[in-house]
């Protein structure tokens, strides 16, 4: 028995959530996720968001995402966990879910919104596949969800935003970091965050780099080497530091696979994190029927996910109610700008507006 | 022995335990709460080798704990799962995969 929806929506992160709240109550809507938990990666987020108010500034994400999940419920809008979507079947035009028990079920809509999010980057060297080697939001999971220590000392590579917040709250979590490493010679995150390990006394050391993983069943130790202007290791400067877990926060890459598997066209942004649908300025995809929204579009923030979903929201419902939308999407795209002012929005609003040009390229 | 590794205070976060419950890793006992993934509760207890690879025979734990790597996966009652995508259950066998899985 097929299963028939207005929307079905894949991905119950800051995306598809915003997008299910636009919906909910105008059109019926399913949204599918693989996770146990709906909130994709913002119930783990303790930290305060910044922005405006109608970007929940001030909101932690754990916050943000029972409020969504709330209000999207309220509006009966049906959300299904541990619902593995596997494939989009052109031909019978439906998606194919997989429960926890194993069970298939099939599911359609007029419209699709896959919202999958990102996966973290892993890095090349020696023994990196070695158990407690963890991506950085791996630590967070298991710290913030679960309440569980993702080990007891800690090297975190990469500067970056998200390196800074998983390290502090390390802290928080009473886990000792032995320092964090960036191959660049600046510390890519915002100051804010770097001075909150920094002044609680964790060393930052730039222009540093992982060189080998130590240890048999598990992660004893780690061979860190400093970088020459040119990011060569210059030899002789190798240091060996005991930690029972290394982090990898070196950035992200969009979730593709279910887009190239349905058959959208797919293009290499390095601006966007890498290989993304081709999407216009209405998340739409080369499929008609299919929108994106949020990570799988393009690296960025929790705040332009729900903006990018809730565009996506009004772009199906002006397809499929015939509703006057102009104004409030006119509103999310002044929106989209403004979380795309100052140094961090540069990257994001570059790719952007390279991905329209590939997007009337394809006649979107 | 394993180091067990429960945050006991945090100073942002409560958490919710679910019921106490127990589940076998390799035939030795571990404690868990309901409503956590088989990767939360093995990591609490200081498990970190999940798998053997099928060609090398690499050890292997969790890297994304977001079910994309495909790095944690065991035998959970016989059926080969991401174990941080799965929660643990009262009396769950779960056991090292080892090598490829069997499609039964």
């Amino acid at each position: 028995m097929v299963e028939e929806y207005d929307v079905v929506i894949v991905g119950s992160g800051p995306a598809g959530l915003a997008a299910a709240e636009v919906l909910g109550g105008e059109v019926s809507v399913c949204v599918l996720d693989e996770q146990p938990y709906a909130g994709g990666q913002l119930i783990k987020q303790t930290h305060k968001f910044f922005g405006s108010k109608e970007h929940f500034a001030g909101w932690r994400g754990i916050d943000i995402a029972e409020y969504l999940i709330g209000e999207v419920k309220r509006r009966g809008v049906e959300l299904k966990q541990q619902h593995r979507v596997l494939g989009y079947y052109a031909e019978e035009d439906l998606v194919v879910a997989e429960d926890e028990n194993g069970k298939l079920h099939e599911i359609r809509g007029k419209k699709y919104l896959f919202a999958t999010g990102a996966m973290e980057n892993m890095f090349v060297f020696e023994n990196n596949d070695l158990p407690g080697i963890f991506g950085a939001g791996a630590a967070q999971t298991l710290m913030n969800m679960y309440g569980v220590k993702p080990g007891t000392r800690v090297v975190m590579l990469g500067a970056g935003n998200i390196g800074l917040i998983v390290s502090y709250q390390m802290l928080q979590a009473g886990i000792d970091v032995a320092m964090i490493l960036d191959a660049s010679p600046t510390i890519g995150g915002y100051h804010v965050h770097a001075a909150k390990v920094v002044r609680a006394g964790v060393p930052i050391r730039t222009r540093y780099t992982v060189k080998r993983a130590i240890g048999e069943d598990k992660l004893e130790a780690v061979e860190i080497v400093k970088l020459d202007e040119n990011w060569s290791p210059i030899d002789g400067t190798e240091e060996i530091v005991e930690a029972d877990l290394l982090c990898i926060s070196i950035g992200l890459s969009p979730v593709i696979e279910l887009f190239a598997q349905a058959g959208c066209r797919i293009e290499y942004v390095p601006f966007l994190g890498g290989y993304v649908p081709v999407h216009n300025k209405f998340m739409k995809t080369t499929n008609e029927k299919i929108f994106v929204a949020g990570d799988a579009s393009g690296i960025e923030e929790a705040s332009t996910a729900m903006v990018e979903g809730k565009i996506a929201a009004l772009a199906m419902l002006g397809d499929l109610k015939n509703v006057d939308i102009e104004d409030r999407i006119m509103h999310e795209f002044e929106s989209l700008a403004k979380l795309r002012t100052g140094f961090f929005g540069r990257r994001p609003k570059e790719g952007k507006i390279q991905m329209e040009k590939l997007a009337s390229k394809y006649g979107l | 022995m394993e180091f067990v590794r429960r945050i006991v205070e945090h100073p942002v976060l409560e958490y919710e335990k679910g019921k106490k419950i127990r589940f076998f890793f390799e035939d030795r006992e571990i404690e868990a709460f309901e409503g956590e993934t088989i990767a939360a509760a093995l990591e609490a207890a200081g498990v970190r080798w999940y798998r053997e690879t099928a060609k090398y025979g690499r050890k292997r734990g969790i890297f994304c704990a977001i079910g994309k790597c495909s790095s944690c996966l065991v035998v959970a009652d016989n059926r080969v799962v991401k174990a941080c995508q799965t929660l643990v259950k009262e009396g769950m066998i779960v056991k090292r995969l080892r090598g490829k899985p069997q499609i039964a």
